[in-house]
């Protein structure tokens, strides 16, 4: 695929070795048109694709799941709502690739039986849609959307871009359900799951805009092709964003079992202290595990890597990431409404040397219920960076030693 | 399964009660963007007129307005400047914009300038995590700002 041109820049050409290689357009879906829907579905699970959004569900499993569904109206989500901090990857792909992830959403809708597909795109991406727009209209001339898609009788899909409006909570798959209904954007319990009872109650499949773009691949190149590449438990490879103290910020295309220490390399980091790895959900990693790799069985991320440098103080990184939680959390549930306001107060007197050990460990088992009870994702995750950062780096906070002074949990 | 009433309503499936809606309901959101990009604002008025649209009460309206942070029920100025304040770009120096913004146009984060042309608002990542310190105007996204810049970029939403 070529990348294409904003007319006055010349793009320098990205490279990888899935997303970024070599791939004419439509070639995957042709080939997936070529064989029946249960066999693309049976070629994406052999893949062992997983998603790229972070939670890592197996792709084809979940495909299997809403194709299974007897339902006339099933629908195809691409999830472009990016909003994890430090995550600028499906940016990229949309700005530069939509041909890609678009028939991902085509060759997902024949393999599931969806008539209709929405990209959810982040508000903040909206300069986006125009070039989005013209592309699906491009598709439709070419008989990739539409009606009787690549010849194949009876196989109508239609995609709409729908805009998000900066809720950060509507990356998560029920809210953005939720949203797309016209709601609030309020996760929802699970189950019932998406692929059972997703938009307006039909069997809905959500993924991330890098999964379809990986599908494209794998449907063109085959399983075999696509397992080889990467680790044994992650197949495949991983579009990181990289941000923060490095001389060469941006998008890179890496095989997962990539350690940081080469990440570091690749950017041309040095001297750095600590590197944030998933976003403000993800964990703090010090310098002495710099040999860890990304990977879902070790360092697992949607993408964002953070470069802390010596002189950073990861307290106020901390502190940060929760007050970003604090203005994100959708309030619905009282682990993560109440547990945020906590964690922040507790940063703010580490800061000031005010919080003793007693302290700490209640605040540290504050943590671990609202991983446990917290209804979504945002709940559960967001003491991560918290807690790392906490036991990892000592020397960025002294405790009180004044115990009498000491502020119990109990106030 | 789709029923043609605008209200959500409760279904069972697989045992379980599910809330589903109409297609009607889901363009809510688009119709509320609509107003917001035309008007800046969405007007009690224009609230009462949009639960009429959709066969819902105006406060079910007003909650889905103030659940997202780009849609609004107060007026808000002509271009909206938002400086991101996430963790890349406090490194990068964001506090050091928003302030530089704060005294060309003579007011605090949060508020709208007298004339009604802007409103400097802070948001978190904006995907320019690479490009910080970097800010948002309207729907441009504007990277590697510089206080010695925060003028021309001023200058250039008034043309
Ligand atoms: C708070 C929160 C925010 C999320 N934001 C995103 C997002 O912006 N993009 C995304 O693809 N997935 C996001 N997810 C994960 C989705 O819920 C879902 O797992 C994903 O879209 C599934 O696609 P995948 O399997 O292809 O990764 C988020 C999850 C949570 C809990
Ligand atoms: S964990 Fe937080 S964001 Fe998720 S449902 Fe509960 S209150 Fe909302
Ligand atoms: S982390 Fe700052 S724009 Fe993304």
């Amino acid at each position: 695929m070529k990348v294409k041109d904003k007319k006055t820049k010349e793009l320098p050409k990205r490279q990888g070795l899935v997303i970024f290689s070599e791939i004419e357009n439509g070639a995957g879906l042709k080939k997936a048109l070529k064989i029946k829907k249960e066999q693309v579905v049976a070629e994406i699970s052999a893949s062992n694709l997983k998603g790229r959004g972070g939670a890592g569900f197996p792709a084809g499993l979940k495909w299997k799941f809403a194709a299974q569904e007897k339902d006339e109206q099933k629908y195809v989500v691409c999830n472009a709502d990016e909003g994890e901090p430090g995550t600028f990857k499906d940016k990229v792909l949309l700005s530069e690739y939509a041909p890609l992830f678009l028939e991902g959403m085509v060759i997902a809708a024949y393999a599931v039986g969806a008539k209709q597909g929405f990209v959810y795109l982040r508000g903040e991406y909206r300069s986006f849609v125009p070039a989005l727009e013209s592309e699906l209209k491009e598709m439709k001339k070419n008989n990739l959307l539409g009606e009787n898609i690549g010849g194949k009788k009876g196989f109508n899909f239609d995609i709409e871009i729908r805009l998000g409006a900066g809720a950060y909570i509507c990356g998560e798959e029920t809210a953005l359900i939720e949203s797309l209904e016209g709601n609030r954007g309020e996760p929802r319990n699970r189950p019932p799951f998406p692929v059972n009872t997703g938009y307006n109650g039909h069997p809905t499949i959500v993924n991330n805009v890098e999964t379809f773009a990986a599908v494209v691949h794998i449907a063109a190149k085959g399983a075999d092709w696509f397992k080889v590449i990467g680790t044994e438990k992650s197949a495949g490879t991983k579009l990181l964003s990289v941000s923060g103290d490095c001389k060469k910020p941006g998008v890179y295309e890496a095989a997962y079992g990539i350690s940081i220490k080469e990440i570091l390399k690749m950017t041309d980091a040095k001297d750095v202290k600590a590197v944030q790895v998933g976003g403000a959900s993800g964990v703090c990693v010090p310098k002495s595990q710099f040999d860890r790799t990304i990977a879902y069985e070790d360092l697992s991320t949607g993408g964002s890597i953070i470069i802390f440098g010596q002189k950073r103080n990861l307290l106020d990184a901390a502190e940060n990431f929760l007050e970003f939680f604090e203005e994100e959390s959708c309030g619905q549930c009282t682990p993560c409404r109440e547990g945020i306001p906590v964690l922040i107060e507790a940063v703010k007197m580490l800061k000031k040397g005010e919080c003793g050990k007693e302290y700490l460990k209640d605040i540290l088992s504050l943590c671990e219920t609202m991983q446990l009870a917290s209804k979504c994702g945002l709940g559960q995750s967001c003491p991560n960076a918290f807690i790392s950062i906490i036991n990892n780096f000592k020397k960025d906070y002294a405790l009180s030693k004044n115990s009498k002074q000491e502020k119990t949990f109990n106030g | 399964m789709v029923n043609e009433c605008a209200v959500p309503k409760k279904i069972i499936k697989g045992g379980k009660e599910v809330m589903v809606c109409d297609e009607t309901r889901s363009r809510l959101l688009p119709v509320l963007q609509d107003i917001q990009d035309k008007k800046g604002y969405i007007s009690d008025k224009n609230m009462q007129e949009v639960a009429d649209m959709f066969g819902i009460h105006p406060v079910e309206v007003f909650s889905v307005i103030t659940f997202y942070s780009f849609l609004s029920e107060k007026k808000k100025g002509k271009h909206i400047i938002r400086v991101s304040n996430c963790v890349s770009n406090v490194m990068a120096g964001s506090e050091k914009i928003v302030k530089e913004f704060e005294k060309v146009l003579m007011i605090e984060i949060g508020q709208t300038t007298k004339d009604g042309e802007f409103t400097l608002e802070r948001t978190s990542c904006i995907g320019m995590c690479n490009e910080a310190p970097a800010i948002m105007v309207d729907d441009k996204l504007i990277g590697k700002v510089t206080p010695q810049r925060v003028k021309k970029i001023i200058q250039e939403q008034k043309q």
